[in-house]
């Protein structure tokens, strides 16, 4: 009989080592999910962690690395904030997509005389606010009614997506687009495109903001007495409250923070590497950042990592689909499978593991 | 006298990693007689009746009950052989009623009619008047006691184990109790009973057994054992009492004008218009049976709820409005009963926990950048001024013992020299000698000119460190009456101790 026993302090190595071998048993198991679906195993495992990187067509997919890890892990960073305080905003794929919409209309409001230095920074506030004000919702309704901020979070991400609809049929539409829905494609709007700013290595000016979160929020977390009230708050709800932290203020705050961080990212991708508003536009960061703050710990470098490992999965994934022939979902599967084994092995970090008969009768 | 022994325990030893809770320990209970166990926290008490009770296997050792081998593995079993424990702290739900609670903890319960007439029965028959129709929710801490001291009488007991079973009650219920006790006695239930207040072990108990350290250490008769002598063996050494200097009090530092708030959720306690003013070098004793409102009382205090701005007045300026870090800043300084979760987070460090209540404190923090430096230090110097038992600050909260993380939260609130400073239960769960060094520094605190309110169940202390002594009924409070002169019984009456206290014990 196995049983657990509470540790006196959370385990130091098992806080660090359980990321390494969460991932190690996400590969066995989708190693074993692989070879039932017929692939082998250890060529499916390589397809997905290694081709991409350094395999025959790398150059392709390296840059596609940094591309996808920046919304991740801005949005990440974000969420790690509500999430350290026990707030639990999920829905930040909403946010993501209203950042976007606001940040592209001020780009497409101006057209086509916009000035960079001018436009530019203002679509990013404009995306940041947008994300802000959808984040907001759900905060204050939590403040004022005390809804569950879970529910309403997640419910506003369909809103979101049937308001990304009408805007790409409607109102934000390309009068050049020939009735097809889609906004023109800001990549090719001087003023307004957040283009790679060194060739090769699909660094964006998202990418420069994800990093500038890292750096920013491990200093907050580390040394601010924010940081620590958000950490208490998490902790210890009554203790917080018994060191003076106002839960009102703290939830609009990690709410506002993580709407304009997601608001951010949709921005810095519609300007960028997706280029225009359209049905389609949002694939899903939104929630996989939720899956990347845990595996990141809720720790700002661990999220880097976690965010770069995730990108590679998707990548890696694709490149399995096309050459391996794996279906889409086995790929969504192993992802899953990552999340599930890292909190499967968190329970090492408070618990100790017995085996044996605790008791014997 | 020749009764039988019930329960022999032989060279019971259980350790845990880094620690020997018991040691070889063999002591003998008789039928129908009731036994002392006593000792410092931390001497292995608790590990002992858990052994007892099935709740932990010794690693060697063996126990016969009634001259049969006796190996609970779990507490259904010694249930089951006749062992019943009331435990300090109460496993009953609040929106239930007694017979619905009771009903709970059964094997196969009875029809609730039977049940409830059962619960009558006994009730009656030991002097413990209880309803079993009421809400648990409702009943005072005494009624919850009875509530699980019934639930083990149904079982018709051979061993009752009570762990510290007085820190809730008047000393008027408390009375009861000790006559239900001695009644169960004469019938033949043996009792182990545990507890940190020596004068009630002498008044009750005919034999005691001394543990330190997870080892006997001795045995006495506590009726012709003085309870210093016998508190001086448990902690192995001479006891030190604490004292103060003498000295005129100062003018009023913290003035209470009415305070009154609703109860702050269903089973709380609203404050009914509170009037009281603490001096400068005076400590305010409040004494009260728990959930009449001290928690409430300390939570306005503390900030964590707003009054009015004029209910609370600091120096004669209203601070009702302020938060708990803004009333920091000028001087107040509080520590609540619950050092788990609300004095302290259990999962942060005491480097993190002395921050916790420091961000006021200058140096600390400089525009909201943490010198971690510094908090260090503090945790550091709180954790050697108050003889912290931890291997250092980096150490989580919750790897402490209650004692320790209480010196802990205690000191964190003492070393700031504050102006003020409001107490709820200083030394609950505290060893002798621990116990009285918090005391001392309280006593210390406010020779050096502070206003103090020490908030308490315990009357002994409340005598022992207070000038003036108010009682918490219902969430109001009573005039405050100079403590020198006060006698028990005037003590149990301001504590409103006359409530639900129809004594049945007409044929005991």
């Amino acid at each position: 009989m196995i049983t657990l026993e509470r540790r006196p302090q959370p385990s130091r190595f098992w806080t660090y080592a359980a990321p390494p071998v969460a991932v190690i048993i996400t590969m066995i198991a989708g190693g074993l999910l692989f070879a039932a679906l017929g692939k082998n195993p250890v060529e499916a495992i390589r397809t997905i962690f290694w081709d991409p990187l350094f395999g025959q067509f790398a150059s392709f997919s390296r840059p596609q690395l940094l591309v996808k890890a920046a919304p991740l892990i801005l949005i990440a960073i974000g969420l790690s904030f509500g999430f350290r305080a026990g707030i639990w905003n999920i829905g930040a794929e909403g946010q993501y997509i209203i950042g976007a919409i606001c940040g592209a209309a001020v780009a497409l409001a101006v057209y086509p005389d916009g000035v960079r230095w001018v436009v530019f920074p203002l679509m990013v506030l404009a995306g940041m606010a947008g994300g802000m004000v959808w984040a907001m919702i759900p905060a204050l309704l939590r403040v004022r009614f005390n809804t569950n901020e879970i529910l309403v979070s997640l419910m506003l991400v369909y809103v979101a997506e049937k308001i990304l609809a009408a805007m790409a049929l409607g109102l934000l539409r390309s009068p050049d687009g020939m009735g097809f829905p889609g906004s023109r494609n800001l990549k090719q709007i001087g003023y307004a495109a957040n283009p790679e700013l060194v060739a090769g290595t699909g660094m964006h000016w998202g990418v420069v903001a994800a990093l500038v979160a890292v750096i920013f929020a491990t200093v907050i977390f580390a040394r601010h007495q924010f940081g620590f009230n958000v950490r208490l708050a998490g902790a210890s709800p009554r203790a917080a409250k018994f060191a003076g932290v106002n839960p009102t203020a703290l939830i609009l705050i990690c709410m506002g923070v993580s709407g304009g961080l997601a608001g951010a990212a949709g921005l810095f991708e519609v300007a960028g590497p997706s280029g225009q508003i359209t049905i389609d536009f949002n694939v899903g960061y939104g929630f996989t950042a939720i899956i990347v703050a845990f595996l990141g710990r809720l720790n700002p470098i661990g999220i880097l990592l976690a965010g770069l490992l995730m990108a590679l999965t998707y990548i890696g994934g694709e490149v399995a689909q096309l050459t391996l022939q794996l279906p889409a979902a086995a790929i969504q599967l192993f992802q899953g499978m990552l999340l599930f084994f890292l909190l499967m092995v968190d329970v090492l970090t408070n618990f100790k593991l017995k085996f044996g008969n605790r008791r014997t009768a | 006298m020749t009764r039988a022994t019930l329960l022999e325990l032989s060279g019971l030893t259980k350790a845990y990693p880094g620690v020997v809770a018991n040691r070889d320990v063999s002591f003998a209970i008789r039928a129908g007689e009731i036994h002392a166990l006593l000792g410092e926290n931390g001497a292995g008490k608790s590990t002992l009746v858990k052994t007892i009770y099935g709740l932990v296997k010794p690693d060697t050792g063996t126990m016969t009950l009634n001259g049969a081998g006796y190996a609970p593995a779990d507490p259904r079993a010694a249930r089951a052989a006749g062992v019943g424990m009331v435990f300090q702290h109460f496993s009953l739900f609040d929106a239930l009623s007694v017979a619905e609670n009771i009903t709970l903890g059964m094997e196969n319960p009875p029809r609730m009619a039977d049940l409830s007439a059962r619960i009558r029965e006994v009730s009656q028959a030991y002097g413990l008047p209880l309803d079993p129709a009421r809400i648990v929710g409702d009943l005072s801490a005494g009624e919850r006691q009875r509530v699980e001291i019934i639930r083990c009488l149904l079982q018709d007991p051979k061993l009752l184990i009570m762990d510290e079973p007085t820190s809730v009650l008047t000393p008027q219920e408390v009375d009861i109790l000790f006559a239900t006790l001695r009644l169960l006695a004469s019938e033949g239930t043996a009792i182990l009973y545990i507890s940190h207040k020596l004068e009630e072990i002498r008044a009750l108990c005919e034999h005691a057994t001394i543990l330190r350290l997870g080892q006997v250490v001795g045995t006495c008769d506590p009726r012709d054992t003085s309870a210093r002598d016998m508190a001086e063996m448990m902690v192995g050494t001479t006891l030190h009492v604490p004292t103060r200097a003498a000295g005129t009090p100062g003018p009023v530092v913290l003035a209470l004008n009415g305070v009154s708030v609703a109860a702050p959720h269903q089973f709380g306690t609203a404050l009914r218009s509170i009037s009281v003013g603490v001096r400068a070098g005076e400590v305010l004793g409040i004494g009260g049976v728990a959930g009449n409102g001290q928690d409430e009382l300390l939570a306005a205090l503390s900030g964590e709820v707003r009054t009015a701005p004029a209910m609370v007045q600091l120096d004669g300026t209203p601070i009702g409005h302020l938060s708990p870090n803004q009333r920091r800043a000028l001087g107040l300084a509080a520590a609540p009963e619950d050092r788990n979760g609300h004095a302290a987070a259990p999962d942060m460090s005491l480097t993190e926990n002395a921050l916790l209540t420091g961000s006021a404190q200058p140096g600390l923090t400089a525009s909201g950048f943490i010198n971690w430096g510094r908090v260090q230090d503090l945790a550091g110097s709180i954790i050697t001024a108050f003889d912290v038992r931890t291997p250092g600050p980096h150490s989580a909260a919750r790897s402490l013992s209650g004692g320790n993380l209480q010196k802990f939260v205690i000191g964190r609130e003492i070393v700031k020299k504050p102006k003020v400073l409001i107490i709820n239960q200083p030394t609950w769960g505290v060893d002798a000698s621990a116990a009285a060094a918090i005391r001392q520094a309280i006593l210390d605190l406010a020779t050096g000119g502070a206003a103090v309110i020490v908030i308490s169940q315990d009357l002994d202390e409340l005598m022992e460190v207070s000038d003036r002594f108010a009682a918490l009924n219902a969430g109001r409070l009573s005039e405050p009456r100079p403590t020198a002169g006060l006698t028990i019984d005037q003590i149990g009456l301001m504590l409103g101790g006359a409530h639900d206290m129809e004594v049945v014990h007409d044929h005991a």
